[in-house]
């Protein structure tokens, strides 16, 4: 009983801070909304066992939230909200139509997934362990592929405000 | 947001992701009242005003309502960490103009408490700067308690020679007021090379210290070249490889008896001005040691003592004297029309000179510099706005 | 329903435990700045001085409480609640004794480099939050040192993981029963000493405490609180020291264990955390404050390489020791 209370909470808890994440201008607000929002997930993984998920969502997010900071100072110029005209208003057409089709496909998967409560939390593949022997069995091309990509990332980042600099 | 909020913020930030950051004059590091506005793009100073005055106490139109015998114990407050070269510098010009004889005594009095005072003055200043770099709640506060503690002393010997700790109406117009009270002397030597041994303490604190060494080195270059143009002096233009001391240059109460080194640092950054200011705290315990062996016996003053306050009339004419302060040079400039009273006076506070250097040095600097090198210069703004 | 009820009960303990030494701690910071700068420190509150936390804590009660015309209200009145959750929380996880803790999680450790790193939320909307330009400043400065010192941090946190095999505090800390891991050739001090760099960084002390630098910044991103909002934040970075102490006396000096009755065991690990809360006091009253850009090379460019190379050195240790096919 005390776990679905926990759960609607931070479901809602999680669902209201994306919306305040879109609506509001002040992209500062955007961003702590958007704290909340993760940390928000990060309890439901933890409400699932899934420790070390949790743990990571934190971690890596924490340093994510502080960059998007940085940037919503520097880039946007901070207390002006965005408030002039659209560069790319045509697109707005486009989003009806996209979000619509983003609906029916999430609407299908849900219709055509089974879900089951029957697993214990300790079978959950969210422990250390288990992620672990995922990530460096099943998973270690992808997971190479991924860390190749971010640093590619970061070098590409890295030459391009050397470039700007000079 | 507020609207207004909003036009404050972008008025800060010019449009051109410059930030403009006034520092002072209420600030923690402003070394009393200065105001520095600050261009900042990131953490870079790219601009810099100096703001001065908020400290003006019109000095110079006191010195022309004040008469000969009452200004000296005002001139103290001019330069309130180093009152005894600011009332020398007066009477000096005082003595210039009427051609007063000083006696032998007296001069060799006037070098003591310059010296004891240039200690003090520098004591000050390293823990003050130490305390710009590391803060009240760091490192800096230590050093900064470890100075206070020794110039606590110096203090002492002041008291019991005039009986005030700051501002000391010592001097007065042809000879110096007070005389020295019995075992004063040998308290002088103790204290003296007690502080010396200190100094070593503070040089092996510091300079074995890296993050000391890093803030110090390569901060804050005033080149030879600029030094001389903006007529810098003291410690600043020495640490700039010019080899200017007035005490060495032009002579004055009798330091032609004694010797001394004037230390010269060639690199102009925030360690040299360090270096030189060291290397002075030794050499004036050297003078304050040669002061006591040589001290000649006789009357300290050439004029009596203060019985009114008209007493002293100086002839009509002009005059500047110059001393050497800690800070560098005090002068005081004086246009006397034959009465108790100077027609007009004006002060060359050597914090004032030297302050001029900073928009020239600051930019280019993180803020974390800005107080550093402010430091180094050691600006007193009792001097700058006078 | 009793296991709510235990947890609550624990926490509640743990949590008023935590603020009486916070308390009583900058009492100790004071008394030992004090000594180091051949001063007294607080005496004139109670014998020795031993009120004067609880004076300095009533004073901030009754002060008025200040918030800028132009502040970003909501924003500014969250943030010392924001600032203050992390270093609470970190406690969680402690072990304080063998199976005396809040919740013994099997991350245990990840969660409090977690928790620990979540400070800089609340740290960047005190500094955005107070429409104030040195506070902006301290804002910027925070992000850009915890995101430096983040990854130096958990590095050489995981080097003790790596000795004792696993993230459970309370594992880490009797696997130390032998030898502590601070005596752990080579690595071991190297590790500590690594530690107590990134923790002065985490923890912004001097010689890298540019966010409050109060010969700059004047006192950073709490420039403008005052009263209760200015004690909590206090609080929070005190508690989040303390909570690191705590975290090295159990990653390197074996948590609880020392000579005595087990129900010592406690006491002990109080004492070694006070111990390594004396070593970052001890520096941070000897050294000078390094700029924003020497702090960022020191991490960048010395701490990060060595702190990887000193973790891969050491899973290759433990590697070899325990021989293939683990």
């Amino acid at each position: 009983m005390g776990s679905v209370i926990a759960f609607w909470i931070l479901a809602a808890l999680v669902v209201g801070s994306a919306v305040g994440l879109v609506v509001r201008r002040n992209p500062i607000h955007g961003a702590l909304f958007l704290v909340v929002n993760l940390g928000g997930v990060a309890a439901l993984y933890l409400m699932m066992h899934a420790e070390f998920l949790a743990a990571a969502q934190v971690i890596v997010y924490a340093g994510a939230i502080a960059v998007l900071f940085v940037f919503a100072i520097m880039v946007l110029i901070p207390g002006k909200e965005e408030t002039g005209p659209d560069p790319l208003r045509a697109q707005r057409w486009l989003a009806v139509p996209l979000g619509g089709f983003l609906a029916l496909e999430i609407a299908l998967v849900l219709r055509s997934t089974v879900f089951t409560t029957s697993r214990s939390p300790a079978t959950v593949p969210g422990g250390v362990e288990a992620v672990g022997r995922l990530l460096f069995t099943d998973y270690l091309f992808p997971f190479e592929v991924t860390s190749f990509l971010l640093l590619a990332a970061l070098i590409g980042v890295m030459a391009l405000t050397k470039r700007k600099a000079s | 947001m507020d609207p207004e909020a909003r036009k404050v913020i972008e008025m800060g930030y010019g449009g051109a992701e410059r930030l403009t950051m006034n520092m002072g004059p209420q600030h923690p590091s402003a070394h009393g009242v200065f105001r520095a506005i600050l261009t900042l793009q990131g953490e870079t100073v790219v601009g810099m005003d100096a703001v001065i005055g908020y400290l003006h106490r019109c000095h110079e139109k006191l010195g022309e309502t004040l008469t000969y015998t009452q200004y000296p114990s005002i001139a103290s407050k001019t330069d309130y960490v180093a009152a005894m070269s600011s009332e020398l510098a007066y009477v000096r010009a005082a003595e210039l103009l009427g051609k007063i004889e000083v006696p032998k005594r007296a001069q060799y009095l006037r070098v003591l408490v310059g010296e004891l005072q240039r200690i003090a003055s520098h004591c000050v200043w390293l823990g003050t700067w130490c305390m710009d770099m590391g803060g009240a709640l760091g490192g800096g506060a230590t050093v900064f308690l470890y100075c206070i503690r020794e110039r606590e002393m110096v203090l002492d010997l002041f008291e019991a020679l005039v009986g005030a700790r700051l501002l000391y109406g010592f001097h007065q117009v042809g000879g110096t007021r007070y005389d020295l009270p019995a075992g004063w002397v040998q308290t002088c030597r103790e204290t003296v090379d007690f502080i010396d041994r200190r100094i070593g303490e503070w040089e092996d604190m510091l300079e074995d210290n890296d993050f000391f060494l890093a803030r110090a080195r390569g901060v804050g270059v005033i080149s030879r070249e600029l030094a001389q143009e903006i007529g810098i002096s003291g410690p600043l233009i020495r640490a700039s490889g010019v080899n200017y001391d007035i005490r060495r240059a032009e002579p004055y109460s009798s330091y032609e008896d004694f010797d001394f080194k004037v230390p010269v640092e060639t690199a102009g950054d925030c360690y040299a001005r360090y270096r030189v200011r060291m290397v002075e705290f030794r050499e004036s315990s050297k003078i304050v040691r040669q002061v006591l062996d040589g001290l000649p016996a006789g009357p300290i003053s050439s004029r009596p003592g203060v019985k009114s306050v008209g007493q002293v009339r100086i002839p009509k004419g002009e005059a500047y004297a110059r001393v050497e302060g800690p800070r560098g040079e005090v002068g005081c400039y004086l246009v006397a029309d034959g009465s108790a009273k100077p027609y007009r006076m004006k002060w060359r506070g050597a914090s004032f000179s030297n302050l001029a250097v900073l928009p020239h040095i600051i930019p280019g600097h993180k803020v974390a510099d800005v107080v550093a090198i402010m430091g180094s210069v050691d600006p007193v703004f009792g001097e700058v706005d006078r | 329903m009793t296991d709510a009820v235990d947890a609550f009960v624990a926490g509640f303990i743990v949590l008023s435990a935590v603020v009486g030494v916070v308390t009583y701690v900058t009492l100790l910071e004071r008394k030992f700045a004090a000594r180091m700068q051949s001063r007294i420190g607080p005496y004139r509150v109670g014998p020795h001085g031993l009120l004067q936390p609880i004076a300095d804590a009533l004073k901030l009660l009754m002060k008025e409480d200040i918030v800028p015309r132009l502040a970003d209200r909501v924003v500014y009145n969250l943030a010392p609640i924001v600032f203050l959750i992390p270093g609470m929380l970190i406690f969680a996880t402690i072990p304080f004794a063998p199976g005396l803790g809040v919740a013994d999680l099997n991350i245990g450790i990840l969660f409090f480099l977690a928790v620990s790193a979540m400070e800089i939320v609340g740290l960047f909307m005190a500094g955005w939050g107070s429409n104030n330009k040195y506070a902006l400043l301290s804002a910027m400065r925070a992000v850009n040192q915890i995101i430096s010192y983040d990854l130096p941090f958990i590095f050489t946190a995981l080097v003790p993981v790596l000795l004792a095999g696993s993230l459970r505090l309370s594992d880490i800390a009797t696997a130390q029963a032998g030898l502590w891991f601070v005596f752990y050739p080579v690595i071991g001090q190297l590790a500590f000493a690594a530690f107590i760099i990134t923790t002065l960084a985490a923890e912004n002390r001097v010689p890298f405490d540019i966010l409050e630098a109060e010969s700059e910044l004047v006192a950073g991103f709490r420039v403008e609180y005052s009263g209760m909002k200015f004690a909590l934040i206090q609080l929070g970075e005190y508690a989040h020291m303390v909570g690191t102490s705590f975290l090295g006396a159990l990653l390197f000096l074996g948590a609880w264990a020392g000579p005595g009755p087990a129900w010592l065991g406690p006491v002990w690990f109080l004492l070694k955390a006070m111990g390594v809360f004396l070593l970052v006091t001890w520096v941070r009253w000897s050294f000078v404050r390094i700029r924003v850009d020497q702090i960022l090379a020191i991490s960048w460019k010395l701490l990060l390489p060595l702190s990887l190379l000193l973790l891969m050195a050491t899973a290759l240790v433990v590697v070899l020791r325990s021989g293939p096919g683990v």
